[in-house]
């Protein structure tokens, strides 16, 4: 049986969206594709799956994704969809364990492409946002208070980012040690 | 570069690497290799074999026959990288056993 879940997890709470994905999956309910806070699940036999996220450096489509996606394909992983540059990956859990990253370096890597967004969404919402209020105190046009909510966003964002850039500051520390 | 230290994974991989092995292939023989104490993950070792291959110290093996999955295998630049880590980690074990003594 099919179900459709709606729910928004910010990208720097990918872990958190994984950690959920994973429950429903313990439940029975494996997810088979992914859209804008839209998740859609088919019954599966409960723990079947393992499932992992990851952000990619290209849209999916991009021949050097297309090349990583099936080098994960070879080592038993099913890609199940993706949104934007994100990927939702499976894996069946008597196939052993499943992890994208077994070391501090990729996680790391990873952790900054999540940074390069996030710093790339708040640009964008920044400068939209001081756009739109220098044209509201020009011409006193009310829709252009609207950047107010840009303004709110950049700072969304920028809390996220600091999350993403602590979570990165333990991992580098831990390396100064551990590899 | 000589007096630096290979990553666990660039080191176990290079291992596996001195007989032709696609990437399913390493993450298996790195596990028995290190008696499951290793466990590569896909993304990792994707990104490892990336970089060794860039540095020219593993080389893909034209395709062969068939099989879509690339076969990948170690280099002579390679080897020399494996042997200078093997006296480095000569070094840190004997020095290691002789200090802290007793029967490791």
């Amino acid at each position: 049986m099919r179900k459709t879940i709606r729910k928004l997890f910010w990208a720097w709470d990918f872990d958190k969206e994984e950690r959920w994905l994973n429950e429903m999956a313990a439940k029975g309910l494996c997810l088979i594709s992914v859209g804008w806070c839209k998740y859609d699940f088919e019954d599966c036999d409960p723990g079947e799956y393992s499932i992992r996220l990851e952000l990619l450096n290209q849209k999916p489509m991009h021949p050097e994704s297309v090349k990583y996606l099936e080098f994960l394909e070879e080592t038993g992983a099913e890609h199940i969809g993706s949104y934007m540059r994100w990927i939702y990956m499976r894996k069946k859990k008597a196939d052993g364990e499943f992890h994208l990253f077994s070391d501090n370096e990729s996680r790391i890597r990873h952790l900054t492409r999540i940074i390069h967004l996030l710093t790339l969404l708040t640009a964008v919402n920044l400068y939209s946002g001081i756009y739109n209020l220098i044209l509201y105190f020009a011409w006193g046009n009310p829709v252009s208070l609207l950047g107010l909510i840009n303004l709110m966003l950049s700072a969304g964002l920028v809390c996220g980012m600091v999350k993403i850039w602590h979570k990165r500051k333990l991992l580098k520390e831990e390396q100064r040690i551990f590899e | 570069m000589a007096n630096l230290a290979l990553t666990e994974a660039v080191y176990y991989i290079l291992l596996s690497l001195m007989k032709p092995m696609h990437g399913y292939g390493i993450m298996q023989n790195v596990e028995a290799l290190s008696g499951g104490r290793v466990r590569l993950a896909a993304g990792t070792l994707y990104g490892a074999i990336n970089t060794l291959l860039e540095k020219g110290w593993i080389t893909a093996l034209p395709g062969s026959g068939d099989s879509r999955k690339k076969e990948y295998r170690i280099t002579d630049t390679g080897k020399k990288a494996v042997e200078t880590e093997i006296i480095r980690l000569q070094e840190l074990l004997e020095n290691g056993r002789k200090i802290m003594g007793g029967d490791l």
